[in-house]
């Protein structure tokens, strides 16, 4: 990729990640930090391609290794995320 | 078609983020980045020339499974330690995706993309090692704070400038031997270590939050190396929002983010900054 593209990117996205949560209340900091736990999840589609292109017994057994890592990440982010929004929901309810 | 549907999904993870950090659509926000994950995950396997599809499904059933298993089955009062553990594992996958691509660079990687992907792994391992000492600390199994006797920043500081030092040296060349990243990597896990083990478990939620903000530097750093634009949108958006949201939560508890890492509570600490 284009370096000087890649670096606008990389601004872009700093910017937004600050600006989108701005104005979180104390209360849902500890959710919104499980959430954006989740969101780095997508890590697992860069460890699929390079599993995908892995050559040879290392490279591919550090590849299987990548992936099962990012699997637990989305995959346990989003469980986490879920339990604790649940019961924050039903908190919210009863007020 | 596989571009397009990454672009998508980014978007979603974007304005589910936004929509998670008001109460009253937090839940729908949740739900908006898990359906982008499940269409992206979905989408790679389209992608063409790839091999060990078999390896594939078989490592994100083993991970994703157990993951799924453990994150259910935990109380209620576990899950802050569920998440630096997480947390830690992403990194540790950021970290292995770049040990793939130093590994294959056989014909010499663009400087720009090796230096990269070794700020990469640098971040990625320290998250690693720092979140399991985190969830260790959190569940229990380590109660006491360790740290050196003696200048224990100052070793900290040292091994930082080395692991960057060898590391940066490593990925410059562009074709890194084996036994290099090996010692890089043993490295940058012990600094993690190191980092977190002088640090109190009631400071604890903060740390887990800058880790996660790590992470999510770690990832965009990799997704340059693999020239994905969700990767590094995605890792860079929770990287800002997480260096905020540690800042925000510091805030809250009333303790500069500097003390929480460099003078923990301690009868030593208190001797060399007084007040």
């Amino acid at each position: 990729m284009d370096g000087i593209s890649a670096l606008f990117i990389f601004m872009l996205a700093a910017v937004a990640g600050y600006e989108i949560i701005a104005r979180v209340p104390v209360i849902l900091h500890t959710p919104l930090m499980s959430g954006s736990n989740f969101v780095h999840g997508i890590v697992l589609v860069g460890a699929m391609v390079v599993l995908g292109h892995a050559e040879g017994a290392l490279e591919t057994a550090i590849g299987v290794l990548a992936v099962a890592l990012g699997a637990a990440n989305a995959v346990g982010g989003y469980v986490v995320t879920d339990r604790m929004l649940a019961m924050f929901q039903k908190k919210g309810d009863k007020q | 078609m596989i571009e397009m549907i990454y672009f998508l999904a980014t978007f979603a993870f974007i304005m589910g983020l936004r929509a998670m950090s008001a109460p009253a659509t937090a839940v729908q926000g949740m739900r908006i980045a898990g359906v982008a994950m499940v269409v992206a995950v979905g989408a790679t396997f389209f992608t063409p020339g790839l091999h060990n599809l078999g390896w594939m499904v078989a490592a994100i059933a083993v991970g994703g499974g157990l993951a799924w298993i453990w994150a259910r089955r935990v109380a209620m009062t576990e899950m802050p330690q569920m998440v630096a553990i997480y947390n830690g594992l992403g990194g540790g996958a950021a970290a292995a995706i770049a040990a793939v691509e130093l590994l294959g660079a056989q014909t010499g990687l663009p400087t720009s993309v090796g230096v990269l992907a070794i700020l990469g792994a640098v971040i990625g391992a320290v998250a690693f090692s720092g979140s399991l000492v985190a969830w260790a600390k959190l569940d229990g199994r380590v109660r006491k704070v360790w740290r050196l006797k003696r200048g224990h920043n100052d070793v900290v500081l040292l091994l930082a400038i080395l692991t960057l030092g060898i590391g940066l040296t490593l990925g410059v060349s562009g074709a890194p031997s084996a036994g290099g990243l090996l010692l890089f990597f043993v490295l940058a896990l012990a600094l993690g270590a190191l980092v977190t083990l002088p640090i109190g478990g009631a400071d604890m939620p903060v740390v887990i939050s800058l880790l996660n903000a790590f992470t999510g530097l770690a990832v965009g750093f990799e997704g340059y190396v693999l020239a994905n634009p969700m990767l590094i949108v995605a890792g860079i958006v929770v990287g800002a929002s997480g260096t905020l949201l540690t800042l925000l939560m510091a805030k809250a508890m009333n303790r500069p983010i500097r003390n929480v890492l460099f003078a923990p509570i301690t009868g030593e600490a208190a001797e060399h900054e007084p007040g």
